[in-house]
């Protein structure tokens, strides 16, 4: 048994116990972070602390919600925002906060293909953030579903009805998913189950799954140059923080990364208070009715450019029906992803910018999904039907094409 | 500063995301219509005069009106209750006691003449099926006049937002927050059930009500809502009333807003402060 003495206050009583000098060195003081960065590196930080401002909004919307047909849309509408003292401002949090963490999500995501930041012993980050994509588009998709308004209930309808394209099981699963025949009492109590527990705690899991992920192979830097931690820490803890390539965690990275934060914030609560109808859409303010199909249904601006990918094939090509066709181009849409860093063909680490193909590569692969995003909430009809069609294949045709565009680089650059 | 340049970059992506998904989706979906017409000028079949006989006015309305109408301003009660008035009718027929305020005089004018045609809802009527109000089309322009006449002068000087909302809309609407039932069910007169207004300002924006509640077949072609013919400063206070019922902490939000952005902006300015102090030593 260790040996315990009588401490010298409470934090040595503490640090005999728990190890708190220990585990803060290894935590903070003494977890480096490379100096060579600019704030896009406080993505991370601010999405830490915007799944906290999820987590806490949600709590308190959950002593008020009802997950009922019958209840829930006047749980929302009425109770939360208009009867409890405050409800509207948790709402209003909850509901843009959910919309700009993706938009934070998708910032982060890019920062990391443009720094080359998944490769060469980084793949397990980008792969539990990729995992942390997913969860967070399943955790957006179910809370969406919760005020039962009528985009609530149209989207939940649509969604629900992509998987029974899956080849054999597909009706099945899709009664399996609902619960029933159809949308209903059923599928929303799941669906609020999923959203406040069981994706919570997979998305709680697997950030510590991403934070561990960091911990061996290091931050990139913004010139994606290999810097030797030990030695570099060494130089730090001597004394000698002006040429020394590191820095630890708390306090020089946080000084940084809380400036960006606050400034964040501001951004934030200016929505919260005067621009949340893109968050907060106004069709979802009507209850949902099942008899009474709204004029357009779009997912939130975050799903849009996927959905865009599923709904471009719009005419059965070889035989093949045009719903199979998006169907296929939506699943591989969202999983190419995750092979991102196995496409990548160069062992090169650099921003894009610095690197010939890879370069116009990641600007196109910008401008296809800006454009399916906006081709997504327009109506698919006409010329929009065409282009929609032609920057699904765009996209796809970016990502099965990464592995040629690469092995040219690297043999140029030979 | 090369932070700056990438902050533009990322500020002007996400502007044209914005901009793309929703001011410019939304006006390729909803496309814009011409702005509300207070003077429903599209009614010109009844010369309107400044001034009208009120007392004659008075006779026809007495004689045309109270034998469906209430007009309690002048004592005069429904000849039915609600339920039963909506049986007859299908809806039931309005107190005409504040028409002369909450409508527009040359619509009221062109109403009385021809209901369907004034609310724009003759595609709903025929001669199977007449609009519950009969058309007064033998009466004179001038006479239609003097009802006018007298029914603004009989009408109250000013209203309550609420009643105005009453007496405009909650025969056929309901507005369960604000505890205001429908005065009948109107779902087999109008053909679908008319949505509950509590919060329907969130749901609709304001420029789109301004323009549907002037002329609902302009933002909705076909519908079955009558164009209601309120004068500009009664639709003003009838959506004033929405917003009130819909989105009743409107005035909390903008007090707080100030508040919360305020400390915000101090926090930003010492985490600055901040930032600069500790990357001294590093840098």
């Amino acid at each position: 048994m260790a040996k315990f003495e009588k401490s010298e206050g409470f934090v040595d009583w503490l640090d005999q116990r728990l190890a708190i000098k220990k585990f803060n060195k290894v935590m903070m003081t003494e977890y480096w972070i490379p100096k060579d960065i600019n704030f896009l590196w406080a993505m991370g930080v601010i999405l830490a602390t915007m799944f906290a401002v999820l987590l806490i909004s949600g709590i308190f919307l959950l002593m008020y919600y009802k997950p009922d047909t019958a209840l829930a849309f006047d749980s929302v509408n009425y109770t939360i925002m208009q009867e409890v003292a405050y409800g509207w401002l948790f709402r209003h949090i909850h509901g843009v906060g959910a919309s700009v963490i993706f938009l934070i999500i998708y910032i982060h995501m890019f920062t990391g293909i443009y720094y080359g930041s998944y490769k060469k012993g980084r793949e397990m980050i980008w792969i539990s953030g990729m995992l942390l994509f997913v969860l967070f588009s399943a955790e957006g998709f179910s809370g969406y579903m919760l005020p039962w308004g009528q985009m609530s209930y149209w989207a939940a309808y649509v969604i629900t009805n992509i998987f029974g394209g899956i080849p054999l099981i597909g009706d099945e699963l899709v009664v399996w998913i609902r619960g029933n025949f159809f949308v209903s009492d059923a599928t929303l109590t799941r669906f609020f189950m999923l959203h406040v527990l069981l994706i919570p705690l997979a998305i709680a899991a697997t950030i510590g799954l991403h934070f561990y992920a960091l911990r061996i192979p290091h931050v990139n830097t913004q010139t994606g140059e290999d810097v030797d931690f030990d030695t570099e820490s060494e130089r730090y803890l001597a004394g000698d923080k002006k040429s020394a390539k590191v820095i630890p965690f708390w306090p020089v990275f946080m000084a940084k990364d809380l400036f960006v934060l606050s400034t964040f914030l501001i951004f934030f609560f200016y929505l919260v208070f005067f621009h949340y109808n893109f968050a907060m859409d106004p069709v979802n303010f009507d209850p949902a009715n099942d008899l009474k199909t709204p004029a357009h249904i779009y997912p939130e601006w975050y799903f849009l450019w996927s959905y865009e990918v599923l709904r471009g094939f719009f005419f059965d090509i070889a035989g093949i029906k045009a719903f199979d066709l998006g169907l296929m181009a939506f699943g591989f849409a969202n999983a190419i992803f995750f092979l991102l860093p196995w496409l990548d063909r160069s062992p090169t680490v650099a921003p894009a910018n610095t690197r010939p193909y890879f370069r116009v590569w990641f600007w196109l692969l910008v401008i296809v999904m800006i454009v399916l995003s906006v081709y997504g909430k327009l109506p698919p009809t006409g010329t929009n039907a065409w282009v929609g069609f032609v920057s699904s294949i765009s996209f796809l045709t970016l990502f099965i094409s990464l592995p040629l565009v690469t092995i040219l680089e690297r043999r140029s650059s030979k | 500063m090369k932070d700056l340049k990438i902050l533009a970059v990322l500020i002007f992506f996400t502007a044209v995301i914005y901009i793309g998904v929703e001011p410019y989706a939304h006006s390729v979906m909803h496309p814009h219509v011409a702005p509300a017409d207070y003077k429903f000028t599209d009614l010109n079949d009844v010369t309107i005069k400044e001034q009208g006989n009120v007392k004659n006015g008075e006779t026809l309305v007495q004689s045309n009106c109270i034998g469906c109408h209430a007009l309690k301003a002048a004592g005069i009660d429904a000849p039915m209750d609600n339920a039963s008035a909506a049986s007859v009718y299908g809806v039931v027929p309005p107190d005409i006691s504040t028409a002369g305020l909450i409508y527009e005089k040359n619509y009221l004018a062109h109403f009385i003449k021809n209901p369907a045609k004034a609310s724009k809802i003759d595609h709903k009527f025929n001669d199977q099926n007449p609009h519950p109000m009969p058309n007064y089309e033998w009466m004179s322009d001038d006479e239609i006049n003097d009802m006018v006449a007298y029914l603004v002068s009989i009408a109250p000087s000013h209203l309550e937002d609420k009643k105005v909302f009453e007496d405009a809309c909650s025969r056929c609407h309901t507005m369960r927050y604000a505890k205001i039932e429908a005065h009948s069910d109107v779902t087999d007169y109008m053909g679908s059930y008319p949505p509950d207004l509590s919060i329907i300002i969130r749901a609709r924006s304001k420029e789109f009500l301004n323009t549907f509640i002037n002329d609902p077949q302009k933002q909705l072609h076909g519908t079955a809502m009558p164009r209601v013919g309120l004068s500009e400063d009664a639709q003003k206070q009838v959506i004033t009333y929405l917003e009130n019922v819909g989105d009743s902490k409107k005035g909390e939000r903008e007090a707080l807003a100030p508040w919360v952005l305020g400390y915000l902006v101090i926090l930003a300015i010492f985490s600055y402060l901040w930032k600069i102090k500790i990357w001294r030593e590093v840098h």
